[in-house]
């Protein structure tokens, strides 16, 4: 006979009106790996779009993301022509801010040159950029329409094509344009201040400028090797995928990653404590009953079960209710909530852990009870 | 019912003392104390708050050890001196002692049912058997209509009788009861004490009852009076 299943269904509406407690403080923790998985996967959503081996930016600098990086727009030709690079593309990244349908609007700016590395992977509705000029694909974050026109610096785009998840690691959605128009929005000067350089006698100085080159490296050779070769041109620096995606992590979101990790962490130790509380509280309701089982012959291991099995029936039930929570409403969250089935289990796993360890001190207030107790009033 | 000569007891207290603590706190809740009960037997144990009655209960179900005597049940000696003679107490008392209490303390999320089979489960009877003797003993008890019942929807007296027929349930020869009409009205109580007559002929088992009741004293074969742990015997 199962004490522990009887008891929750004696105790049914309690039973789930505290496992809908523990949910809500487990779909927390939920959320908050769901947030920190989806901070790396957003910082280096921008990094992994074009699809590259290496990252060739100017020398002394770890460009184009966690450091400003300008190097001439002639590079990316002296890097298609080092053996081994299959492609090359110019890439340009900016951050600017619009107005679109009466709002303010932050977007993250990539230029990059048709047909070559750094565009954007996947369209999910409409297509690529077709012509030269005035045309954008945008995130579909951004709530940005396809058709709809989007004033960037002096020029109106208009938008042909939508992007998923592809933004910056600060969240900004992205909008992608040729290389042309980004270096326009990027090296163009206001009309006065174009005059007083003309004036200096710099005109139209430093237009052809880009902020790193990407290539793809042949199956045959290793990006180590064609960086090196970069390394030798001393006004450049060529850093591998899996460098830029470390600076990515290691730099740019490693105090938010680790402030949620050590949120996540005070949260799973609260949600301990609470877990251990109510089966505490749970075990000294039934003290009585407890003792009554004990004189009338049930071995110990009976009393541990009903309460071992009690913890992890509550843990598995504000599990279930926090997951289905959080899986439902991630969508709504402004940031992106990444929730994969390894995180999902490993906190199950936790939890599972929690509720054991949990137990033991309601177990040992129950083993320590008399069977005499049970006599008397 | 008085002893029929060469009938051996169920019970039997030989000399038990028991004390606690040591020295200036020592205090002594049973001296010397030495009672036989036999079979069909239902006797009393009375006196005054901490004469004893209910350390002497204890020390006769297994759940506190005697400082001192020797203590039979069943035939079996089972402590003499300072050390009980059975390993598993746990499961003497599952097999030879049924324990009525004056709250019934039945199981509260079990059925009238389930509170009789789980004795009988714990004792290693299969679920369906346990039922089926369940349901014989409650009808038995008279209680065979409210066998689904919880209880919490059960009488005073119909939970005094689920928890006679959970004590019936492995079929022991000693019934200990703790004020088992306490909680009862005169006319309950008297049901309940002829129910208690009936298992200890019918079934041919000894019952120790602990009692304040005066209306229920005449009920008794026996009753042993207790007074600062010393017995003296009141037929």
């Amino acid at each position: 006979m199962n004490l522990a299943y009887r008891d929750i269904r004696h105790n049914l509406f309690r039973f789930l009106l505290t496992g809908l407690g523990l949910g809500l403080l487990l779909g927390v923790v939920l959320a908050m790996i769901g947030i920190y998985r989806g901070l790396v996967v957003e910082a280096l959503a921008v990094a992994r779009s074009p699809a590259v081996d290496l990252w060739v930016v100017e020398a002394n600098t770890r460009g184009p993301f966690a450091e400003a990086s300008r190097i001439p727009g002639d590079t990316r030709e002296a890097i298609a022509r080092i053996a081994g690079v299959t492609a090359a593309g110019s890439v340009t990244y900016q951050t600017v801010e619009t107005e679109h349908m009466g709002g303010k609007i932050r977007l993250y700016v990539i230029g990059f040159e048709s047909t070559r590395p750094g565009g954007p992977p996947v369209i999910v509705e409409g297509r690529g950029i077709g012509r030269s000029h005035a045309e954008a694909v945008v995130d579909a974050s951004a709530g940005v329409a396809l058709g709809a026109t989007l004033r960037l610096g002096r020029d109106d785009f208009t938008v042909v094509g939508l992007t998923q998840h592809q933004v910056a690691t600060g969240g900004d959605p992205t909008v992608f344009i040729t290389l042309r128009d980004a270096q326009k929005l990027q090296f163009d000067l206001a009309p006065p201040a174009a005059r007083i350089q003309l004036a200096r006698g710099f005109a139209d100085a430093g237009r052809d400028t880009i902020n790193a080159v990407v290539a793809r490296v042949s199956p045959n050779t290793t990006p180590d090797h064609v960086a090196a070769t970069v390394h030798r041109w001393k006004h450049l620096a060529a850093i591998t995928q899996e460098g830029q995606e470390l600076i990515l992590t290691q730099s740019l979101v490693d105090r938010a990653r680790r402030q949620i990790g050590l949120f996540t962490s005070l949260l799973m130790a609260v949600s301990a404590v609470i877990i251990a509380l109510i089966i505490y509280t749970m075990t000294m309701e039934k003290l009585k009953q407890i003792a009554t089982l004990k004189l009338i012959g049930a071995p110990d291991r009976t009393i541990v079960a009903m309460i071992v099995q009690q913890a992890l029936a509550l843990g598995a039930i504000g599990f279930s209710l926090g997951a289905a929570l959080i899986l439902n409403v991630k969508d709504v969250f402004p940031r992106r909530v990444v929730l994969e089935v390894d995180n999902i289990a490993a906190l199950g796993a936790v939890v599972v852990l929690v509720c054991l360890v949990s137990s033991a001190l309601g177990v040992r207030a129950a083993l320590r009870v008399d069977p005499a107790s049970a006599l008397g009033g | 019912m008085p002893a029929s000569p060469g009938i051996a007891p169920l019970v039997k207290v030989d000399r038990v003392s028991k004390h606690f603590g040591e020295g200036e706190t020592r205090v002594d809740a049973l001296r010397d104390v030495s009672i036989e009960v036999f079979p069909g037997q239902v006797v009393a144990l009375l006196g005054p708050s901490g004469s004893g009655k209910t350390t002497l209960l204890n020390v006769i179900g297994c759940i506190l050890d005697p400082s001192s005597g020797s203590l039979d049940l069943d035939g079996e000696t089972v402590f003499r001196g300072h050390r009980w003679l059975r390993a598993d107490l746990r499961r003497l008392r599952l097999d030879k002692i049924g324990f009525i209490f004056q709250f019934h303390n039945l199981i509260p999320f079990l059925t009238a049912t389930e509170n009789v089979a789980l004795v009988l489960q714990l004792a290693g009877a299969e679920a369906d058997t346990a039922r089926r003797r369940a349901h014989e003993l409650l009808d038995y008890l008279e209680v065979g209509h409210r066998k689904s019942a919880m209880p919490a929807n059960l009488s005073g007296g119909e939970a005094q009788r689920v928890a006679i027929a959970r004590a019936l349930a492995n079929r022991p020869r000693i019934i200990l009861a703790d004020e088992p009409t306490a909680a009862l009205d005169s006319q309950r109580a008297a049901i309940v004490m002829d129910l208690m007559r009936r298992v200890a002929v019918e079934q041919d088992a000894a019952i120790i009852a602990v009692t304040h009741d005066e209306k229920i004293l005449d009920r008794f074969d026996r009753r042993f009076q207790l007074r600062d742990g010393v017995l003296a015997d009141s037929p």
